[in-house]
């Protein structure tokens, strides 16, 4: 993709015309420690439609929630990046805080996994709320009560008058979602980002919640980044899927695609990890062996080579470039024997064979 | 007391029996909550007992309350033929090291000043079993066995570790002394999937090959079928539905149940986004509902579930359910 080249255009117009708001290229995100230099997102390139979902997932350390920080201008200052960050046509890696100030809020917020630790313990409800729409949009006094009492009522939560005087400690978990939730909408974000936002939470309340934020998608044509390590949050959630591992986005594509046709043996492992309902109880899980990679020494070749059960030589010497599935334009992936290939089945119909006879797989390679 | 009852207790020799338990905390003055308002299950040797609920049912308690951590206001915690309510601190302290418990947050359930390998073997050291060079053997062969290296424990402190390996280590220290059944408090929670599935499998095959019986709490419905031969709900500090595993999931018979089993997130975007879940949270068990304590929230609800609380009733072989309006009508599965 000619990205450098369409990317200036933007510039020079301001304005995006085919409605990708956010467009990120080759980025990097590398923090500096005494261990060394931890390649936490390692040249990433991705872009998002307005209006639009994108599921973000991986496991602990896959970078997937450095990604979110970056392109927020969230990091701490050890952090050194590359590459590039548009959003709305606008260069956003490499402002500076009071800079990105003018974006946070109104442009892009966030919502996060601890509702309790994320809200301040000491601040009524409706004060926490009221605070970005002073800050960004000058509302104060009524208007802003008014307006907070609003957003409450907007994400279902009852009793939203009295609500306002309450402190977060008053509130069930699911509730204090809501409230961070109203808080990220406050100003009309056109990009909302939800880092494991159902985590902490009950599977009733997060059926909740995830619809919640769909509806605030569709009514504010605003786009989402659920960042994930729960593929069944994602199915149901999203429009696009991407997989991150080791700092790497392994593989990307539509969310029906993905699920029907997927490519990264990766990707294929982690949904056969889920348990599943529809199985007997006692059904054997399929494991990942071992552990994400050290992002200090990433291993040669295939990130996932060393603990993936299709690897081959080639995975471990040589990196698989992303390249497009036959199955679809917008599916990408990045693996040298993807699942369908000859080599996949031939390894495929081994391990199912072990797993059946009930020999334990795994932790061979 | 009503709407708890006893009709799913089973003959036989039961590992755990537990009887009409209740455990209140106070809160201010001279009011208490009862986080367990009642319950009785049984657990027989060998068979895992899945116990799942929304936060606040009671389920974590439950499981504190049958090792004495929360001494129960009423009721009876019978293991292996001794009631544990009525034993001296003494008597307790020995029966303990054949209950062992593991929790959800591995990594703080640890010391992080010590060595893993010396925190596993504390349990061997306070209870005098055999000498040094036995205990650190027996450690050792656990430690192999919970996949975690031996040598790499007797130099490494938790932080060293993953969440995943912690929880290794945590099973390891609770199996040292060998005990009869473990209480699993959502142990695979924190964790990720891939990773929680080796934790699973761990389980299932450390049962098998000690003979273990468990007990495993947890709010995740998927996690509890798969490892759980029989599921009990739990609601506001009260059982739903007790039952086998395959047949609680394939008939859910109580409406809270089915509301659980429709809120999980199938992996699958072909599956539509089912809106059986959105009828709000659990109200407070400060101030539980009268009647049935599900009822503000039932789709099944009438008059009489807000002022009668249901006595829990088989409505098919070996499946109990706490419901003046079941979902399904009493049928005969098998013979």
């Amino acid at each position: 993709m000619s990205g450098q080249q369409h990317s200036t255009q933007l510039q020079s117009d301001g304005r995006v015309p085919d409605g990708t708001l956010l467009e990120v290229t080759d980025l990097t995100t590398h923090f500096r420690t005494e261990r060394g230099l931890v390649r936490a997102v390692d040249g990433v390139t991705f872009s998002l439609a307005r209006g639009k979902a994108l599921g973000v997932v991986g496991e602990s350390g896959s970078g997937k929630t450095v990604l979110s920080r970056t392109i927020m201008g969230l990091l701490p200052s050890n952090a050194v990046n590359s590459g590039s960050v548009r959003f709305a046509g606008q260069e956003v890696l490499g402002l500076d805080a009071k800079q990105m100030r003018h974006l946070w809020g109104r442009e892009m917020s966030m919502i996060f996994q601890n509702p309790m630790v994320s809200l301040n313990p000491l601040m009524k409800i409706g004060k926490q709320i009221q605070e970005p729409l002073h800050i960004h949009l000058g509302l104060d006094g009524r208007a802003a009560r008014e307006t907070a009492e609003q957003l409450l009522r907007e994400v279902h939560i009852p009793e939203p008058t009295k609500r306002l005087d309450q402190y977060p400690h008053e509130l069930s978990g699911g509730m204090r979602q809501r409230v961070m939730i109203a808080i990220a909408m406050a100003c009309g974000p056109t990009l909302l980002f939800a880092d494991e936002p159902t985590t902490a939470l009950d599977v009733t309340v997060q059926a909740q919640i995830l619809e919640l934020i769909g509806e605030q998608r569709r009514e504010r044509n605003m786009s989402v980044i659920l960042v994930t390590h729960d593929l069944g949050v994602v199915a149901g959630h999203t429009d696009e899927i991407a997989v991150m591992y080791g700092g790497r986005l392994v593989e990307k594509a539509p969310t029906r695609e993905l699920f029907a046709n997927m490519k990264m043996p990766y990707t294929k492992s982690l949904m056969r990890s889920i348990p599943k309902l529809d199985d007997p109880s006692h059904t054997r899980l399929l494991t990942i062996p071992g552990r994400p990679p050290d992002l200090v020494n990433p291993p040669k070749g295939c990130r996932f080579a060393p603990r993936c059960a299709y690897a081959r030589d080639k995975c471990l010497q040589e990196e698989p470039p992303l390249v497009t599935a036959d199955t679809s334009p917008d599916h990408v992936y990045a693996c040298w024997y993807p699942v369908g290939s000859p080599e996949f089945r031939e390894r495929d119909a081994e391990i199912m064979a072990t797993i059946t006879t009930g020999v334990e797989l795994g932790g061979t390679r | 007391m009503a709407g708890t009852g006893t009709a799913h207790l089973r003959d036989g020799d039961a590992v755990l029996r537990v009887e009409d338990l209740v455990v209140e905390f106070p809160i201010g003055r001279h009011q208490t909550v009862s986080a367990v308002a009642g319950i009785s299950f049984d657990v027989m040797p060998g068979e895992t007992l899945g116990i799942v609920g929304e936060s606040g049912c009671g389920k974590s308690t439950t499981g504190r309350a049958i090792m004495q951590i929360n001494e129960p206001t009423s009721g009876s915690v019978v293991f292996q033929g001794r009631d544990l309510t009525e034993l001296s601190p003494e008597e307790l302290r020995s029966a303990r090291t054949k209950i062992q418990m593991i929790f959800q947050d591995p990594i703080s359930s640890l010391n992080p000043r010590r060595k893993v390998r010396d925190s596993v073997k504390d349990p061997l050291d306070i209870w005098r079993r055999g000498t040094e060079q036995e205990r650190f053997d027996l450690v050792d062969s656990v430690l192999e066995q919970v996949g975690i290296d031996p040598a790499r424990a007797a130099e490494s402190r938790p932080h060293e570790f993953s969440g995943g390996q912690c929880q290794r280590i945590s099973i390891a220290r609770s199996l040292v002394l060998d005990p009869t059944m473990i209480i699993c408090d959502e142990p695979v929670s924190a964790l990720d999937v891939s990773v929680q599935a080796q934790v699973l499998n761990l389980l299932e095959d450390l049962k098998a090959k000690y003979g273990l019986t468990l007990i495993f709490i947890a709010h995740d419905l998927a996690v509890v079928k798969n490892i759980s031969d029989r599921v009990a709900v739990m609601y506001l500090g009260k059982l739903c539905e007790v039952a086998d595993s395959d047949d609680l999931y394939a008939r859910p018979a109580h409406p809270y149940t089915n509301v659980l089993v429709e809120s999980i997130p199938v992996p699958d975007p072909e599956v539509a986004v089912t809106r059986a879940a959105a009828i709000g949270e659990p109200p407070s068990p400060v101030a539980p509902p009268s009647g049935c304590r599900f009822h503000p929230r039932c789709p099944n609800a009438d008059e009489l579930c807000s002022t009668t609380e249901p006595e829990i009733r088989e409505i098919a072989p070996a499946h109990y359910v706490a419901c003046h309006h079941p979902n399904v009508t009493p049928v005969t599965i098998g013979s």
